[in-house]
This record gives structure tokens, C-alpha cells and sequence, in this order.
């Protein structure tokens, strides 16, 4: 029961971001047309090579390539990470953290005095130690099964890293992770559109005046980034 | 370190938000000579909601682009009174605006009037069941205003806002097919109800073959084109899905930046200073005259505005703790059961849960409106007998798709029992994002005596003053009744031929969790009211001991209510505007003798 659509030209549309594109903090932003099938190359500015590897992996066990999309590697989401370490939110400047710290039950929320940053340095050191001592081999090079057996330790808070209980480390990696694979390609992650056109997101159209009782009838139009990218 | 002293002004208001900008614009046009100051940046749609760069969901709603700077101040929290209260580093619970146009900019739009019943809930309650009713340490009081007499001003915040919605009785005939347990209206909406997206759309189907009675929430955001009693200009809702969390870029949602500062900001009367932190507000030596306010501007220098008359309307909490720094009313002792500034303190009771419909439908959680959707209040308010059930209060229970955005879709994941991560995860989130809908149970939660704010006796905010501290649980009373109005929903569920339903009920036991979204609809602490012995504010919400200090905002309600607080907020502003203009301007001075 379609019928026809008044679809604003990509002209039109790449006009309108185009004047825009100022105001949009852009690290990071995709090239236009990028095939993405495996991991984008990059640099990472804030972790060092142990931790990268730790991250690629983590990452890649939260959100595996199967059927229904890519991988999270495939989608960016170290690189989101990295990127969004050198941010005010990374740097922990979102938070209040002024003194004293002091421990309490879970449920009065979080108490420690590491910014994002310093729980990612924190918390991967801890996890490659645990898997060194326990496994005899770091994080990234057990088998992707032992892999999720760790993380799933992690989540359910059997190991500290230093101070750092394991599920409040893997609460930040699962959390960040779903930032980057979810949040608009600009920022680094969700490479092609790929987490988008997975699940039926069509990102900025933010338009949808006409399709509002149109019930049944699936949207036809897919997603497309604030930078102008369509999937 | 000294405070330069500016010159002296009629009126300054404390915050830019809904309250302060009704107070202001209201003040102007009595002639006054009114500053307002904002602590936060000044903000525009024109900037904030420019499309495309403000729908972008990581901004908006993970990184807090519009809300409180939480690293120079906070609150810290506890659930009792032996606990070591700790500080809310972290947004997640409740998330308070900052900057001009406050929570108004980047609130959702669900605009209701407070039903008249939960105006007088104590007498009502006592008139229904008996005082014995009322469980103890229920501090269950009267608004000390009625319906009818706050009708007139429901009526001008609907008409400033450009809100849309389906009247249901309008001078005491029925004319629509609006709420049933609503109040009759002097005049119908300014605006249709919105569209029903297709949850909402089969939500009002089921709710009606249950037997219930749905009707169209009203919301300010427009259904067509507007122009408010200002002159401000609206324009019709496209349904995006970006409202809570951001500026619309469409001028659809009201908000103090569209709907009332395009008009204040030209008029030579007003004045807007932001990144102006209020400290306090300074007294004289009777400690019952406000000689002004002193503030901290963004290079850190401390100024003094005298004035003639204060009013804070800040969020809630600010509001409080205002009041607790400059030592208007006497504070709230739980112990001794006096004082009166932090007492009442409240929350709201809302509790989300979700439906799986057949695969073959599409949900389209991402088409949606702030304010709009479908609702039920048939266990709202005192809409129903709670002679049986044993508890007091109520819930209206509504779809309310106000776009469902995919970083939130991938955290909710899938259906319970569905791992949070893996391909076992990934399965359960699409099939939820495409085939799901979410049903609230937006509960009302009631005061109590051991539930309060007061100062914190450690943490201090940025400027050296010490932090608000909150000392709330959820109630036997509350948690009863979320329990009975969520098997409702069950009922609403089994009608939409559901595949599969999960009821979230609040649970016994499980103490309020500071990590978890819930709703920023804080309310009490400075509650309005006839008795100065439980009330810090008379009914038009003057401080009953510093008569030339009003508070306006969401701390004036005396327990909660199953509604979104800002259509209250908004006419109790202007129920407050209105008699200082007739009365307190003319003769300054208490409006309630005792």
C-alpha cells in the first residue's frame, strides 16, 4: 500500500549539510563511499599497542560479525574509543570528580577518581595481568570462546583491577562500545551505516511528517549520517 | 572575597528557564525593571537545534550537551538517614538543564494540567477512606489552590506554549473525545491532538477492547503552524524523534527560547546575564527583607545586584538549596519533625515496560513526538476506589514513542533473558527495534518524613558551598502501587495479541538505583501550602518569611503527581505572576496574613 513520496533530491539534501557541516565537531569523519569490511586503518593517538590489541578484541567478542552485521572492529568501534579518549568526556571532565572518593554500595553510583581514560589504561593492564597469570597468554590471543568466558567474568564482577572491580571496567568498554557501533559515523564508529541499516535506524532523515499514520507500511527511505552519508 | 555592587534593579529572577522567563516576561509588562540570571551559556534554536548537527544522539543524549556542567556541581544521594550520602558524579538517574531556556530547552513536551484532585489529595483522601488511611509518616498535604482557581492560568500556558490536544468537557458540556477523568476547560486546546504513531495507535485499540479509556496526550509540540499571545511563532511537528535531549530544529516543541525570549530579549526592560552563578540571595539584618543576590560571573568575579524583589525559579533542587544557603525558612529536621525547606521532597514513580508484537508488524520506534502519544488514567489520581487496594496515589499509563534513537535501542538490547552482548544480543535488538513497543506506568511517588534534602555535610560545588543532599527510597505505598496499575498494562497487552510481554514492576526491597534513567521530574522540598508549620511557601508561592522572595518551579508541589510536572510548573508561574501584578506590586508585602 505504498504510495508515491515527495523525496528531497540528494542535491537539496548535501546543500543543506553542506551549510551545517560547520557546526558539527568532526573527528574522525568517513570518507564518503568508504567500503568497510574490515578494520579502517588508524593510528591510535591514546592507546598503546597492548592496550589496542586488548581493545580489538574486547570489542570484536561484544559485537561479532555474523549474519546479521559486522563486527565492531569492522564498524570503527576501537577507533571511536580511542578518539573519544581526547574529549572532555574521555578526560572525565563531564563528571564530578572533586574529593573526597569514598566507597559505597553499587546502587549510590559510581566513586572512583579515574576519568574514562585512566579506567581504559587501568582496567586493560588489569585484565591482560589476570589473563597472563590464569591463561598464560593476554587478553587478544586466547580463543574467541575463552575470550567470552573472560568478558563474561568481567561482567559479573569476579576480578578487581587494582581498584577497579572488573564489571564497572566492563560496564565502560560495553557502554562505549555501543556509542561507537550506534552513534553517527562522524564520530569514528559505525562505519557504512552498517549498525544503522542492521536494525532500521534511518539516522537523520528526522523527517517523517508523512509516515507518521501510515500504519504497516514499512519506511522505505534508509539511513543516512548528518554528514550527508547514506548507507 | 568582595562583591562589587551594581545598580539597583526592580526584580531579579534567578534562572532562565520555563519559570524564570514567565516571571520575567510577566514582571516586564508590569513595568518592572527585571535581570535575569542564567549560570549557563545563553542558547538558541537557531544555534543548539540547527539541523543537521543537533540530532546527533551521542551529543545529545551520552554526552549531556544541554544539561548541568555536573562538574561543578552536583548533588550527593543516599537512601536513609544511616547511610554516608554520596555525590552524583555521573549523569543518569535525573539529568537537570543548564543554560538559557534550562530543562525547558531540551525537555520532552508532555503537557498536562494537574488533575484537581491531586490538588486537595490530603482532604480527598480523608474524604474517600478515613484518616487511618493515610500510612504513617505519609506526609499527604493539601496544594492550598484549587483547580478552578488555577484554571485561567492552565489556560495561558497552553496558549503560550501552543499546546496541542483533544478537550473532552469545555464549560461543562462534553464535546470531544478527550480525557474522561479530565477536568472541564474554559476553552479547548490552541492546537489538534498530534497524529497517533502506530504504537500509540494500537495501544489505544487494546487500552479500549480492555476497557479503558485512552485519549490523545496533550503536547506542546505543535500539530500545525502557530503563533502564540506573544507573537512568537511555531511550526508544525514533523515527528523526528529528536525532543528530549535537544533544541528542536523544527520550532515544533515549546520552549522559553521560541515561545517567550525572542519577545523578552527586545524588551529594553530585560535584561539577560549569563554564566552568572548565583551564591545566595542576601538579607538584611531582620533576616526577613531580600536586599538581592550575589553571583559569580565566568571570569570568576563576584558581583552583588540589589533588588526589590527575588525570585528563584531554578530547577527543583537549586530552588532548595538556594533557600538553604541564604537562609530563607527554616530548614527541615526530620528528627524533630520541623522546619520546612527540604521537607516534602519527591520524585516520580515511572516504570517501563515492553511489547513484542507479531514480526510482521513494524514498530517504528524512531518516528516520534516528545509530548505526544496515547494514555489511560483510569487508575490516576483518584480516578479510581482505593478503598480495596490500600494505597495512595495513581498512575496513568501511556505510550509515549518520543523516538526511540539507536545508541538507546542497542543498550535496551532485547527481551528478558537476552544476553547484552554477543550475536545472542544482537538477534534480540533488532527483533526488538522493529517489532517492539514500550508501555510507562508514570506513577506518582508520595512525601514522607524520612525522605528530605538538606546540606551536605562533606562535598562542596566549585564555589566552596556545600552540595544539596538527598535522602530518598521508594515506599511500601508507591511500590504497591506500580505493582497493581503494571498488571493493567498486562491487561492492555493481552489485547494487542502480544507475542511476548515483559511487565516491569518495581520491586520490594531494591533500593532507588542513582545508575538508571528514571525521570528528572523532581519535585517538593519547598513546597506551597496553608500551614507555615509544613509549607515554605504560601499558596502564590511566596516564602511566608521573606516576603519579597517567591519561589516558582516544581519544589511547590507537596507530593507527586502521576503527571509531567511543567504544565504545573507553568501555571502555578503564572497564578503567582498574576497576584504579585494585582496585589504585591502595589502594596509589597505577605499576600497571607496569619
Amino acid at each position: 500500500m505504498s504510495r508515491s513520496h515527495a523525496v528531497p533530491s540528494r542535491r537539496t539534501f548535501m546543500q543543506v549539510m553542506a551549510g551545517a557541516s560547520a557546526l558539527v565537531a568532526t573527528p574522525g569523519v568517513v570518507a564518503r563511499g568508504h567500503a568497510a569490511s574490515s578494520a579502517p586503518p588508524h593510528a591510535p593517538v591514546f592507546f598503546n599497542d597492548a592496550e589496542w590489541k586488548f581493545l580489538n578484541a574486547a570489542c570484536a567478542r561484544l559485537i561479532p560479525g555474523d549474519a546479521l552485521g559486522p563486527d565492531a572492529v569492522a564498524l570503527g568501534v576501537p577507533r571511536f574509543i580511542d578518539l573519544q579518549m581526547d574529549t572532555p568526556y574521555g578526560r572525565g571532565q563531564l563528571w564530578y570528580m572533586h574529593e573526597p572518593f569514598v566507597a559505597g554500595p553499587a546502587n549510590l553510583g559510581y566513586q572512583l577518581p579515574h576519568a574514562p581514560c585512566e579506567l581504559y589504561r587501568r582496567g586493560i593492564a588489569g585484565a591482560n595481568a589476570w589473563c597472563l597469570q590464569h591463561e598464560g597468554s593476554d587478553f587478544a590471543n586466547l580463543p574467541a570462546a575463552r575470550q567470552d568466558e573472560v568478558l563474561t567474568m568481567m561482567e559479573k564482577g569476579e576480578m578487581a583491577f587494582d581498584d577497579i572491580p572488573s564489571d564497572m571496567f566492563f560496564e565502560q568498554l560495553l557502554s562505549n562500545t555501543m556509542e561507537g557501533a550506534f552513534a553517527d559515523p562522524v564520530h569514528g564508529g559505525n562505519i557504512g551505516l552498517k549498525s544503522w541499516t542492521m536494525i532500521g535506524f534511518p539516522g537523520a532523515r528526522a523527517d517523517f511528517m508523512d509516515w507518521v499514520d501510515q500504519y504497516g507500511v514499512a519506511y522505505p527511505l534508509g539511513s543516512v549520517s548528518i554528514s550527508g552519508e547514506t548507507a | 572575597m568582595d562583591a562589587t555592587r551594581l545598580k539597583p534593579v526592580d526584580v531579579v529572577v534567578i534562572g532562565g528557564g520555563w519559570a524564570g522567563s514567565i516571571m520575567a516576561k510577566e514582571m516586564t509588562e508590569a513595568g518592572q525593571k527585571v535581570v535575569m540570571l542564567e549560570r549557563g551559556p545563553d542558547r538558541s534554536t537557531a544555534v543548539e537545534g540547527a539541523y543537521p548537527g543537533s540530532i546527533d544522539e551521542l551529543e545529545g543524549n551520552y554526552r549531556y550537551r544541554l544539561f548541568q556542567d555536573l562538574s561543578k556541581s552536583t548533588v550527593t544521594i543516599r537512601n536513609n538517614m544511616r547511610q554516608r550520602a554520596l555525590p552524583y558524579r555521573r549523569m543518569a538517574a535525573f539529568l537537570p538543564g543548564e543554560g538559557v531556556g534550562g530543562a525547558g530547552l531540551h525537555w520532552s513536551g508532555v503537557h498536562f494540567r494537574m488533575p484537581p484532585d491531586d490538588l486537595i489529595l490530603r482532604s480527598k483522601v480523608i474524604e474517600r477512606y478515613g484518616k487511618s488511611f493515610i500510612p504513617e509518616g505519609m506526609n499527604l498535604q493539601d496544594y492550598g489552590v484549587t483547580y478552578d482557581e488555577l484554571e485561567p492560568f492552565f489556560d495561558r500556558a497552553e496558549k503560550v506554549f501552543g499546546t496541542s490536544g483533544e478537550p473532552y468537557m469545555i464549560n461543562g458540556q462534553v464535546v470531544g473525545k478527550g480525557n474522561v477523568f479530565s477536568p472541564s476547560r474554559s476553552q479547548p486546546f490552541p492546537l489538534p491532538a498530534l497524529k497517533d504513531v502506530h504504537t500509540a495507535h494500537l495501544f489505544r485499540k487494546a487500552a479500549t477492547e480492555a476497557g479503558f479509556h485512552p485519549y490523545s496526550m496533550p503536547a506542546a509540540n505543535a500539530s500545525a503552524q502557530y503563533t502564540n499571545p506573544y507573537g512568537a511563532q511555531m511550526g508544525p511537528c514533523n515527528f523526528c524523534g529528536y525532543c528530549s535531549g535537544y533544541a528542536c530544529y523544527m520550532y515544533s516543541k515549546a520552549s522559553p527560547n521560541v515561545n517567550i525570549l525572542p519577545v523578552l530579549r527586545r524588551d529594553p526592560l530585560f535584561e539577560l546575564r549569563t554564566h552568572a552563578h548565583v551564591l545566595r540571595v542576601e538579607m538584611d539584618s531582620t533576616k526577613t527583607r531580600a536586599t538581592g543576590v550575589t553571583y559569580v560571573d565566568r571570569e570568576g568575579r563576584t558581583w552583588t545586584q540589589p533588588a526589590e524583589l527575588v525570585i528563584i525559579s531554578a530547577f527543583q533542587f537549586h530552588n532548595v538549596r538556594l533557600m538553604l544557603l541564604s537562609g530563607i525558612g527554616k530548614p527541615y529536621d526530620p528528627v524533630a519533625n520541623e522546619g520546612v525547606v527540604g521537607r516534602n521532597f519527591v520524585y516520580q514513580n515511572v516504570t517501563t515496560s515492553f511489547v513484542w508484537l507479531n514480526r510482521n508488524i513494524e514498530t517504528e520506534q524512531f518516528i516520534g513526538t516528545g509530548g505526544g502519544g496515547v494514555a489511560f488514567d483510569d487508575f490516576n489520581s483518584e480516578n479510581f476506589d482505593h478503598g480495596p487496594l490500600g494505597f495512595v496515589g495513581g498512575s496513568p499509563v501511556w505510550v509515549n514513542q518520543a523516538g526511540v534513537k539507536a545508541i538507546a535501542a542497542a543498550q535496551a538490547g532485547g527481551p528478558p533473558g537476552t544476553p547484552r552482548w554477543g550475536s545472542a544480543w544482537k538477534k534480540g535488538l533488532v527483533d526488538t527495534y522493529r517489532h517492539s513497543l514500550r508501555i510507562d506506568a508514570h506513577g506518582a511517588n508520595m512525601a514522607y518524613r524520612d525522605v528530605f534534602l538538606d546540606l551536605d555535610p562533606t562535598w562542596k560545588d566549585a564555589y566552596g558551598l556545600p552540595l544539596l543532599r538527598m535522602t530518598f527510597d521508594w515506599k511500601d505505598n508507591d511500590i504497591r502501587m506500580n505493582r497493581y496499575v503494571v498488571d493493567r498494562i498486562g491487561e492492555v497487552a493481552r489485547a494487542m495479541d502480544a507475542r511476548q510481554v515483559q511487565l516491569t514492576r518495581r520491586e520490594f526491597g531494591v533500593p532507588f538505583d542513582t545508575r538508571k534513567y528514571q525521570t528528572t521530574h523532581l519535585g517538593g522540598g519547598a513546597v506551597m501550602g496553608t500551614d507555615p508549620a509544613t509549607s515554605a511557601l504560601n499558596r502564590y508561592l511566596q516564602a511566608w518569611d521573606v516576603p519579597n522572595v517567591f519561589v516558582i518551579g516544581a519544589n511547590a508541589f507537596p507530593q507527586g503527581t502521576g503527571y509531567n510536572p511543567t504544565g504545573m510548573v507553568a501555571a502555578l508561574a503564572y497564578w503567582s505572576a498574576y497576584h504579585i501584578r494585582q496585589t504585591y506590586l502595589k502594596n509589597p508585602g505577605p499576600l497571607v496574613s496569619l
